[in-house]
């Protein structure tokens, strides 16, 4: 296949809302230039995983390479690339706006912008897209274009006059869309003369091809049998297939400048191919990296065990599986007292932590229990040194630590007027600090800053409830704080459950730990002897319960000579007692911290 | 020499009882002759393999034995008479139903030897006799109550409380009324729902619900106060008698002495040579019948328990008693000393927490708020 000019190359990323119909628009697009015939056609047809199909969301970026004949007469190739839309993935995104030139901005025109269009599309304006409005669901009788277009042009601060109005469900005006993109986005730079440069979008495991890269060529050329060199450290691997998706993955000679497509290089796992990487030619390398190559930070952390112990090994096979098709999951082995064997396990955000333990469960058929999230906290201890702590239950005494510090986020929530009392004070009670309050029409745009910890805390759930549904939250991690923060530990019977110990920050510490001995009163069943129920600060006990004795447990009708069958139910409580955590001279079963845990996430 | 306590299984009942778990069967038709030679057959047997021993007491149990001829109960009792060495006061008990049927042959089980008798009158309340499927009404069993205190020296009754809805002071009222009968003996348990009875079923599905753990408490601490106005203390869990009136034979279990059981179903321990024997007898009627024709008895199991699971049965039943165990004859009659059999961790955290209780004779006894618990404490405590 011969290097397509790069005049008659776009390539474009959609950006929409959840529901705003981004997935309905690509099936669209694909079918009316005929990528896929009829018969092949089915819905959200780059959604691979079932897990995206079900929630209506994109995990991994997903390219398909359409033809288009357009009213100029010419055929152009038009690469869509479809990107996670969540923040959680913020940096996989920023790397797929990267692989492009523009985007289409697509909003519902009955409902106008989201918290998390405006991320998105901020993204996209800072990877000096052109941005092509696109006002979907015309059809509507709700629909408002006009006031939709004013909302953007307010809101975003780019032009809405030209705005393409479609219904992508009905395929009312898709030609317009095709037109758009062909005379309005930019066509790629790249020089086919300079030594290879691509950038690594993607990669995800295919049980026959090994590794799947995603790439993009800057300049240069990608080949069969090329040698090819990761630039972030420096891997060299042999490419055993060049090709493009239509979306089914169609072998190519090479892949040119400004082209994306796909590479195989008998790479094992995915943690070898890193998103953002530069790919260039072993024996003729580029002196620089294309820019923006970061590692991925997991921000959020939380154990995960097996709720029967015995299947700690199929979830040791699970983890390392999972970690083949995801490298930015992170996992290391941890007991607990509490839980057994399990593993902590770091993720990019809630959202990714969700999808992790969903995919485990279902995909692995795990029963899992998960701790509560924690953030990953700086400490400065008082002889100077310095760590990350991502497990409470690794707290040093607070009389070595000088300083603690956590993640703040930014956080853009849209909420319709109504709602915004409760949602100010809800960011008020999380330690928000305002940054800026506006109207769009009657919808109020809040930013805040808020620590990350106050938001893996049930945050996200109070919102959506105190909204009945209508706020949209979206936010960015912005910088570390120090702050006066401590640890929790949650005691039965005068001992510490690891499991359960969390950080807070002080003025939190007394709501928090009474909610979470209250909760452990109603879960944990009566016994023999009554149970003290204690959450506390080092030392200092600032919340308490007590599990009363049971009232009354003894069997009423015990003669005849069938001692046998009592002394086998005697034998049979025994044995359950091993699925006990014992606590001094209380046994709690697993299955009340499970409960406990659950209520938590 | 340990005295013997010998329990025979009569095992047919007119029907079933819905709260019953017990080996019994309704049979249209039972030859009464086959089953005597049966039953004196497997007493014969098992006799000979223990020896000449004293004997404490026979029971006659089901089932409902009060439907088996009197002259079996005669000949079976006249039997252990000869095969064993009979106490002087030899405590003969027979369970009845109060039915007027069976309160007819009242007379005749007197006259067989029974001195002894237990009814099963389970409610003075017609509804909840209904509930419980029983057969008879509440003035039926007056009268069968009545007609056993005249004729038999000894006279027990069960009833069945805590059942669906029952208020406290209906409770006590119906209580009263029957300490009132003057019986010497009374069993009170509280209605349990055991595995694969109709009740089970039924309670699974919500038909009914019991009282809740608390209230369960009141109901019991209700009636150990009503049975100690009328000079009734609880002896065990659910076993209330005058000083003396105790069942002897029912203590033989509680105090893991050694006992015979003849008949479908029944189970037996016997301390031979150093061994603690467990034998269990053919639970079906028929298939019983015709193993002793075949081979004499109707043993389907017999182990030797190891001390471990002696001490766990010493313990589980002595427990019950409200005079605790005497830790040298769980010695001997497990293989293990008290030290070896229970947590001492436990153990003291139990009596710390006022739940067991050294006596001043030495014996180890379980307070009332602990028998109250006892199922909860014995799975920690024991080892």
């Amino acid at each position: 296949m011969p290097d397509t000019p790069l005049a008659r190359i776009r390539n474009f990323s959609i950006i929409a809302h959840i529901d705003h119909g981004k997935s309905t628009l690509a099936d669209r697009l694909i079918q009316a230039t005929g990528t896929v015939t009829a018969r092949e056609m089915k819905e959200q047809l780059l959604d691979n995983m079932e897990l995206e199909r079900e929630r209506g969301i994109t995990i991994k970026a997903q390219t398909v390479r359409l033809a288009y004949k357009a009213k100029d007469g010419e055929t152009y190739i038009l690469n869509l690339m479809d990107t996670p839309g969540h923040v959680d993935f913020a940096y996989e995104v920023s790397r797929s706006l990267a692989a492009c030139e523009g985007s289409l901005l697509v909003v519902d025109a009955s409902q106008g912008v989201e918290a998390q269009t405006l991320a998105n599309v901020y993204q996209a304006i800072d990877a000096n897209h052109e941005i092509v409005p696109v006002l979907n669901k015309i059809d509507l009788p709700a629909a408002e274009p006009e006031r939709v277009k004013q909302q953007i042009e307010d809101v975003i601060g780019i032009d809405a006059s030209d705005a393409v109005e479609i219904s992508a469900k009905t395929g009312l005006n898709i030609e317009g869309v095709l037109e758009a993109i062909v005379t309005r986005l930019p066509p790629p730079t790249g020089d086919a003369a300079k030594t290879t440069t691509a950038l690594l979008v993607d990669s995800w495991y295919d049980a026959y091809l090994g590794v799947v890269v995603l790439v993009r060529v800057r300049d240069g050329h990608l080949r069969k049998g090329q040698r090819i060199r990761m630039m972030s450290n420096g891997a060299v691997h042999t490419i055993e297939q060049v090709g493009v998706f239509t979306p089914k993955m169609i072998a190519a000679e090479s892949l040119g400048p400004g082209e994306m497509g796909y590479v195989t290089a008998a790479i094992k796992t995915v943690a070898d191919t890193n998103v953002g990487d530069t790919i260039t030619d072993d024996r003729n390398p580029a002196a620089e990296a294309l820019p923006g190559f970061k590692p991925s930070i997991p921000v959020v952390w939380c154990g995960l065990y097996p709720v029967d112990a015995d299947d700690f090994e199929k979830l040791r096979e699970s983890v390392g599986k999972l970690r083949l098709n995801d490298s930015s999951f992170h996992y290391e082995m941890e007991t607990s007292a509490a839980l057994g064997l399990g593993y902590r396990c770091g993720f990019l955000g809630l959202l990714h932590l969700e999808i992790v333990q969903e995919r485990l469960s279902r995909e692995f058929d795990l029963d899992l229990i998960a701790t509560a999230p924690s953030v990953v906290y700086k400490l400065k201890r008082t002889n100077g040194e310095e760590f990350d702590l991502h497990n409470p239950a690794d707290m040093p005494d607070p009389s070595v630590i000088a300083e603690i510090q956590e993640p703040w986020i930014k956080a853009t929530i849209m909420v319709p007027d109504e709602y915004l009392g409760p949602v100010l004070t809800l960011c008020n009670e999380r330690r928000g600090r305002q940054v800026e309050l506006t109207y769009v029409g009657t919808r109020a745009m809040a930013v805040y800053r808020l620590p990350l910890n106050e938001v893996v805390f049930d945050f996200y759930d109070r919102l959506k409830s105190l909204s009945r549904g209508y706020a949209s939250f979206d936010y960015q991690v912005d910088g570390y704080e120090a702050g006066d923060l401590v640890k929790i530990s949650i005691l039965v019977n005068a001992e510490p459950v690891d499991a359960l110990s969390f950080m807070a920050h002080r003025s939190q510490a007394d709501r928090r730990g009474r909610q979470i001995c209250e909760r452990l009163k109603e879960l944990i069943p009566r016994q023999l002897f009554k149970i003290p129920i204690q959450a506390a600060i080092g030392g200092r006990v600032i919340a308490r319960e007590t599990i009363s004795a049971m009232s009354k447990d003894v069997t009423a009708k015990c003669y005849g000579g069938d001692i046998s069958r009592k002394r086998k139910l005697l034998d049979k409580q025994k044995e359950g007692k091993k699925r006990m955590r014992q606590f001094g001279k209380v046994e709690i079963p697993q299955s009340a911290f499970i409960a406990a845990l659950k209520m938590d996430a | 020499m340990e005295p013997l306590a010998l329990y025979i299984h009569w095992p047919f009942c007119l029907r079933k009882c819905p709260y019953c778990d017990f080996n019994s069967h309704v049979r249209e038709r039972i030859d009464q002759a086959t089953w005597r030679d049966a039953l004196r057959r497997e007493l014969a047997h098992e006799a000979g393999r223990v020896g000449r021993r004293p004997l404490a007491s026979i029971f006659f149990g089901g089932g409902t034995p009060s439907l088996m001829e009197p002259a079996t109960a005669a000949a079976l009792i006249e039997d252990a008479r000869h095969l064993f060495d009979p106490l002087p006061d030899l405590e003969i008990t027979l369970e009845a139903n109060p039915t007027s049927v069976e309160a007819g042959r009242l007379a005749e089980i007197r006259a067989a030897g029974v001195n002894r008798l237990s009814l099963g009158v389970q409610a003075l309340d017609g509804e909840a006799l209904r509930f419980l499927g029983r057969e008879h009404s509440a003035a039926e069993a007056m009268a069968a109550l009545e007609t056993g205190r005249r004729i038999f020296p000894r006279l027990s009754f069960d009833l069945i409380y805590a059942r669906p809805g029952q208020p406290e002071a209906a409770w006590r009222d119906e209580l009263r009324r029957a300490l009132a009968l003057a019986a010497d003996h009374l069993s009170l348990y509280q209605l349990t729902i055991e595995p694969g009875t109709r009740f089970a079923t039924e309670y699974a599905r919500g038909a009914f619900a019991l009282p809740e753990p608390d209230e369960a408490a009141r109901l019991y601490w209700a009636t150990v106060e009503e049975a100690g106005r009328f000079g009734l203390a609880p002896y065990e869990v659910s076993n209330y008698a005058q000083p003396g009136a105790e069942s002897r034979h029912n203590l033989a279990y509680w105090r893991y002495g050694d006992y015979l059981g003849i008949g479908p179903g029944a189970h037996q321990r016997l301390l031979l040579g150093g061994e603690m024997l467990a034998a269990r007898r053919h639970r079906a009627p028929e298939e019983w019948l015709a193993r002793i024709a075949r081979q004499g008895h109707g043993t389907v199991e017999e182990e030797a328990l190891v001390p471990t699971d002696r001490a766990r049965e010493a313990l589980l039943m002595g427990l019950r008693l409200a005079e605790g165990i005497d830790p040298a004859r769980i010695a001997a009659r497990s293989g293990l000393t008290l030290a070896e059999a229970v947590d001492p961790a436990m153990l003291l955290a139990c009596i710390e927490e006022g739940y067991l209780e050294w006596t001043e004779t030495g014996r180890l006894r379980a307070t009332d708020e602990g028998r109250m618990r006892l199922d909860a404490m014995l799975p920690v405590l024991l080892r």
